[in-house]
């Protein structure tokens, strides 16, 4: 019972890593009608900036966790305005193939400077000493600060997003671009910084997840398909859809440790098959 | 009083052959029929096998509008199937690539049947997603031997007469595999079945309305590419004697989506070219071991941002021939 809930646990916080990124998907995907397929290379490449602020400049943690969004963001706001800007036009599919080349340059100029053993990123003070003790587990104080600074996020991605005047600019360009403009917003400027902004918070998922796993260019590539695998389930249409799905699924994964080891891996993809038969359109999706 | 049949026989199969739309047919077979005596035939065969398994991604890509980010379970599952079924089972290697063909297409019902309930992107990460999940269970089963694959899978004899050690046997038998495939995709795509499939790619919606059931002619056009697919992934797993999880991974579902790229979508041709390119590239490559993904990626973005109509549709839009 105490090994179910410990693993209880531990799939709340892997799946709150889960709803970070599908967050940024869904973000991007509003707007832009783009799935990023460069997510987990940018989230691999959040984690290795911090990692690289303390290896190189001697930075540590806290401002890294500020710093790496922004180069990130930064870096994904050229990648928008100089390349995939230009396919807007197009089906769709050919902006998941330039992310998907993207992935592959990011993630191999990793492999070739730092191989695949990937570098150990040490739990920052003054979180490293403490611990809770649950009962059941003991729970080091660093899992419990991702869980609950990504819940933060969470609620301030929402709060912007809804009850905020840019975050109604926001969901109107969504429904219809054309009508946006016409009323004086620049959208193709909010195009550029929703895409900085997703891709900010992919990055700031990489910062998150540093200490918890080795910082390594393989880091990003497992972790986005099982992502893909929620926002299938979940569906694109809700920022609470993303989280719960997120969540939930971390949850299965952990359940499934303690009750079928071998199925762990496959589960997320083996309900999403499920999902499908059920219902097509994801749990929160709207009708196709 | 024969002899005026023959030069007239042989000048009628010219005609046939340089007719204008056979014509591109007729270089390209010449030129596999030569290409082994100019070069080194096994990197030629494994050139043959990508591009069968890159011709059947195109039949679904290109003529159907399913992008598929699956592909590898079919080109890798067959393998095992293939190299299990000589290994363990002994059968001759024209049987087991029959039966790696047919794994593949049962995969090709099962996954086609839950991904064709999506359109566009979604299609594209369901099949992505059980794709990883199929690679997680190759490694998981017993049979595939994880890790480590199925390795030393004897080529033997085929038909029980003709001895397959032999590349330059080996490239010719798997010449003759691939212009069978060949045949079978033009075939499908010229038929009323194939004319059905490009009206789903340019309007679906309107199909349904003329009376098709366009999910039927999803899921046939489907296993027909898992298939085909399959054929490849049996040929190429028999030729390399060995079948290893990298058939299964994702990259291998990237990589075949980037030769049909290069050579050009929905160009018959096209694949056929850009996995030349593509395995030429690899081999080349291959001293510079961290690179390959770097470069394939560089040339994802190039053709994606600036060259769209890949090698073969550029050709033929210099040469004004349909290729």
């Amino acid at each position: 019972m105490s090994s179910l809930l410990s693993q209880l646990v531990v799939g709340l916080i892997n799946g709150s890593f889960y709803a970070l990124l599908s967050l940024g998907l869904a973000i991007i995907f509003g707007l832009l009608n783009v799935i990023n397929f460069a997510h987990g290379a940018l989230y691999m490449l959040g984690a290795f900036v911090a990692w690289g602020l303390l290896h190189y400049a001697g930075i540590g943690y806290w401002p890294a966790l500020v710093i790496s969004p922004i180069v990130v963001g930064l870096l994904g706001i050229v990648l928008e305005r100089t390349l995939l800007q230009r396919l807007y036009r197009l089906d769709p599919l050919y902006n998941l193939l330039l992310t998907f080349g993207l992935a592959l340059i990011i993630q191999g100029l990793f492999q070739i400077e730092f191989g695949s053993s990937g570098e150990a990123y040490e739990i920052p003070q003054p979180l490293k000493d403490y611990s809770l003790e649950l009962g059941f587990m003991t729970l080091p104080a660093y899992r419990a600060w991702a869980m609950i600074s990504s819940l933060v996020v969470y609620l301030a991605t929402w709060y912007v997003t809804e009850r905020t005047k840019l975050g109604s600019y926001l969901r109107a360009a969504t429904e219809n671009p054309g009508l946006v403009q016409a009323f004086g917003v620049n959208v193709p400027r909010m195009v550029t910084v929703t895409y900085g902004l997703g891709v900010a918070l992919a990055a700031f998922a990489g910062v998150l997840d540093a200490p918890n796993v080795q910082v390594s260019p393989a880091m990003g590539a497992d972790r986005i398909i099982v992502v893909f695998a929620v926002v299938v389930i979940g569906g694109m249409g809700s920022i609470m859809g993303a989280i719960v799905t997120g969540w939930g699924l971390g949850v299965v994964e952990g359940i499934s440790k303690v009750v079928y080891p071998a199925a762990s891996d496959t589960v997320v993809f083996a309900l999403m098959a499920l999902v499908l038969l059920v219902r097509p359109a994801g749990l929160f999706g709207k009708a196709p | 009083m024969s002899s005026p049949r023959v030069p007239g026989f042989i000048s009628v199969l010219w005609r046939a052959l340089w007719r204008r739309e056979n014509r591109v047919f007729t270089v390209m077979i010449a030129a596999l029929v030569v290409a082994p005596f100019l070069t080194y035939p096994v990197v030629l065969t494994k050139c043959l096998c990508m591009a069968l398994f890159a011709c059947a991604f195109n039949l679904l890509v290109g003529y159907v509008g399913l992008l598929s980010f699956g592909h590898a379970i079919f080109l890798g599952c067959a393998g095992y199937g293939s190299a299990h079924a000589i290994a363990v089972w002994g059968l001759p290697p024209e049987l087991a690539i029959l039966f790696g063909t047919a794994v593949a297409a049962v995969f090709g019902v099962v996954v086609g049947w839950l991904a064709i309930r999506r359109q566009g992107i979604y299609f594209a990460m369901i099949t992505l997603g059980l794709a990883q999940m199929i690679y997680f269970l190759c490694r998981q089963a017993p049979f595939t031997h994880g890790e480590d694959g199925i390795q030393g899978v004897p080529r033997g004899r085929l038909l029980g007469f003709i001895d397959l050690n032999d590349n330059l046997t080996m490239y010719m038998f798997v010449l003759v595999i691939f212009l069978i495939g060949f045949a079978i995709i033009y075939r499908i795509i010229h038929s009323p079945f194939g004319a059905v499939l490009t009206a789903i790619r340019e309007n679906e919606q309107r199909t349904t309305s003329l009376g098709y059931n366009t999910d039927h002619y999803k899921l046939i056009a489907f296993v027909l590419s898992a298939a085909l697919a399959g054929l490849a992934g049996a040929t190429k797993a028999l030729v390399f004697q060995f079948a290893t999880l990298d058939d299964v991974k994702w990259t291998m579902s990237g990589e075949v989506i980037l030769m049909t790229l290069i050579g050009g979508l929905g160009r018959f041709t096209g694949p056929v070219v850009g996995a030349f390119v593509v395995v030429k590239l690899e081999s080349y490559l291959a001293h510079f071991a961290g690179w390959v993904a770097v470069a394939q990626g560089l040339v994802f973005v190039l053709c994606v941002l600036a060259f769209r109509q890949g090698i073969v549709g550029k050709l033929s839009e210099m040469l004004k021939l349909p290729l």
